[in-house]
């Protein structure tokens, strides 16, 4: 029976194709909207995660000064960490890969005529392991240049192509202010963040030349740490805070005045971000699927009070008013759901070319499609009720008469 | 004359609106039809004829009175099933056909078989059977706009009659179509009730498709003025 009032339907949305497509569409754009939005969502939160992960994995990070807080927050000035702290934690910590000390600071960099504003890391070889960076050509740090702070430096592509353009720099020397550097390797290209930083804009000097010569302190200013694989970088967070409260005598009970920052938590903070305007936006295109509901209910009114003689017919030959019911009720469904349908359709191929303009990759999602089918049938529920019952209802003596 | 009562109304009325604007369109109808009897109703328009034949093919329910189809109290019955038993028992047919617009002659005759939940095969067999009664068979493809207004008729009347229902209700079948056509259904009408002895109630205003009935109930303001079985018995 059901199978027969399935079919019935397919006649009547046949016999007008015409309205039946334009009765459609605002389904079709509703559900594309939301199939769009939740895949271009998924693939920019992906994108994000990726990128995060692309910083450095498994990373932590260790600075003075207390987690950042919401507007209004004090931020209570601490003291600044020591090459010894990085000692500290590189030797009284377990499982871990490396740990980098690092201090930075803006500086004009210049060769020749060029000239380009960049920003200078203070660091040791071990930056590179735990920011993942690879060398592109040339050389690290020794540990004797390290230990004396020799001017030497490694250098991003940005910076090469600025102050070397295409050549080969390595060997070559560059000024940074006032001190002469000679660059010994490039690195390797990693591109914009997603924050739209470049990540290539960077020159890296070893920590005790940029400490004597350009910053005239002994200052760390943040101390990166890698954690081997499979050591939870709960355990090592948790000893290193530790660790760093014994050193820098902070009694029980009192907050810290550093902080260590998982780099997990920045993934998770910013897919949260990404997942929550994902889902604002997927709700302001499933207004539009509210309004194609509508647009079906309105068509189906005019469709029963059309069909009038035909429902009398019925009602006059046995029909049920829930037979008359359900043969209008499905009628809408079938209408939404080939709204759905085609919507799911035209919704992926935009959220491909979506995902092409704003480079971010096409995450396929079938939780969604199932979503979008369920909620396009729920919407022809939904807004054919009204028409059904207003058919179901109607007076047989009436109805027959209707012209 | 048979006494096999199939219909029986005591004191049927009935009353449109209320208060100062109702509107009495039938007051109390005394009425028996027999199995097998052909009816006629007659009598100009307002003259409660076709509020009869609503009530008696149970799509309307007095306001007063009883109505009684075999063993069962019409008037008491819900609306669904009312609807039932026009599904199983009642056959209609129309002055305006009601046929279901591009919808294939055969398709139109199974509907009633649809609603009997008789299984597509079966339903298919007894909707040419109808068809074939009518003289249709080799147009049960053709869609009512390609079809004569006799021929229309005919699908609707095979529709009426292809669930073997108890009675036969016809609201003005001839009232458009041409005197030959009209003869060929009526003459139709007739050979059903003689040769299967389906009972049939027909309204009509037209004095000759009357006279094919073998009763005629004359209608004037609401009530029965002449009946042609009491002037027999």
């Amino acid at each position: 029976m059901i199978w027969e009032t399935v079919l019935l339907a397919l006649r009547a949305i046949r016999r007008n194709v015409l309205r039946s497509s334009l009765t459609i569409l605002g389904v079709v754009i509703g559900v594309a909207a939301v199939i769009s939005m939740v895949t271009a969502g998924s693939g920019a939160t992906a994108k994000v995660t990726g990128d995060i992960a692309k910083l450095g994995s498994n990373m932590l990070h260790v600075r003075p000064g207390q987690a950042m807080r919401g507007p209004g927050g004090a931020r209570i000035a601490s003291a600044r960490f020591t090459t010894a702290d990085a000692t500290a934690i590189t030797n009284g910590i377990a499982g871990l890969a490396a740990v980098a000390p690092t201090a930075q600071t803006a500086r004009q960099a210049i060769s020749g005529s060029a000239n380009w504003a960049t920003s200078v890391t203070g660091t040791t070889a071990f930056y590179l392991i735990v920011r993942d960076w690879v060398l592109a050509e040339g050389r690290l740090f020794s540990e004797g240049e390290e230990r004396a702070g020799a001017g030497v430096c490694l250098i991003g592509q940005t910076v090469k192509t600025q102050l070397f353009g295409n050549g080969s720099p390595v060997g070559s020397s560059l000024r940074l202010g006032t001190i002469s550097f000679k660059v010994i390797g490039v690195l390797e290209k990693k591109g914009q963040s997603s924050f739209g930083q470049d990540q290539d804009d960077l020159v890296i000097v070893p920590l005790r030349t940029m400490q004597r010569r350009m910053a005239g302190n002994n200052d760390v200013e943040a101390i990166y740490v890698s954690v081997l694989d499979g050591v939870p970088t709960e355990t090592v967070q948790a000893g290193i805070e530790e660790l760093l409260r014994e050193r820098r005598g902070i009694l029980a009970g009192q907050e810290d005045d550093f902080h260590v920052r998982d780099m997990k938590e920045i993934i998770d903070t910013l897919a949260g971000t990404t997942t929550v305007l994902t889902a604002l936006l997927s709700a302001v295109a499933g207004v539009s699927l509210l309004v194609g509901g509508i647009g079906i209910m309105n068509i189906m009114m005019v469709s029963v009070t059309e069909r009038t003689r035909e429902i009398g017919t019925r009602l006059a030959i046995g029909a049920l008013e829930r037979d008359v019911l359900l043969q209008f009720l499905v009628e809408a469904v079938v209408l939404a759901f080939f709204g759905g349908l085609i919507g799911i359709i035209v919704g992926l191929c935009s959220a491909a070319v979506i995902g092409r303009i704003i480079g971010v990759p096409f995450v396929f999602k079938p939780g969604v499609i199932a979503a979008a089918f369920l909620f396009s049938g729920t919407v022809g529920v939904v807004f054919g009720y009204f028409p059904a019952r207003k058919a179901a209802r109607l007076n047989p003596i009436e109805a027959l008469r209707y012209e | 004359m048979e006494t096999n009562i199939l219909i029986s109304c005591a004191g049927v009325g009935k009353t449109y609106g209320s208060g100062a604007n109702a509107m009495q369109a039938l007051q109390s109808v005394d009425l028996d039809i027999a199995t097998g009897e052909f009816v006629a109703m007659m009598g100009p328009s307002g003259s409660g004829k076709s509020t009869l034949l609503n009530i008696l093919g149970c799509i309307d329910i007095p306001s007063s009175g009883s109505y009684q189809f075999e063993d069962v109290r019409v008037e008491r019955l819900s609306r669904d099933k009312r609807a039932l038993l026009r599904r199983h028992f009642l056959g209609f047919i129309f002055q305006g056909f009601n046929l279901l617009n591009r919808t294939s002659a055969l398709e139109n005759v199974e509907l009633p078989l649809i609603y009997r939940k008789i299984p597509p095969r079966q339903r298919r067999i007894m909707a040419l059977e109808a068809l074939a009664t009518v003289g249709l068979e080799r147009w049960w493809q053709h869609t009512p706009g390609e079809l004569s207004g006799g021929q229309q008729q005919r699908v609707a009347i095979a529709r009426a009659i292809v669930g073997r229902p108890r009675i036969l209700l016809a609201d003005e079948p001839t009232g458009n179509l041409d005197t030959a056509r009209s003869i060929e259904i009526i003459e139709m009408l007739r050979s059903f009730n003689r040769s299967e002895g389906i009972t049939i109630v027909m309204v009509t205003h037209e004095a000759d498709m009357a006279a094919y009935a073998d009763r005629r109930i004359q209608f004037q303001d609401g009530r029965i003025v002449e009946d042609s079985s009491r002037e027999v018995s």
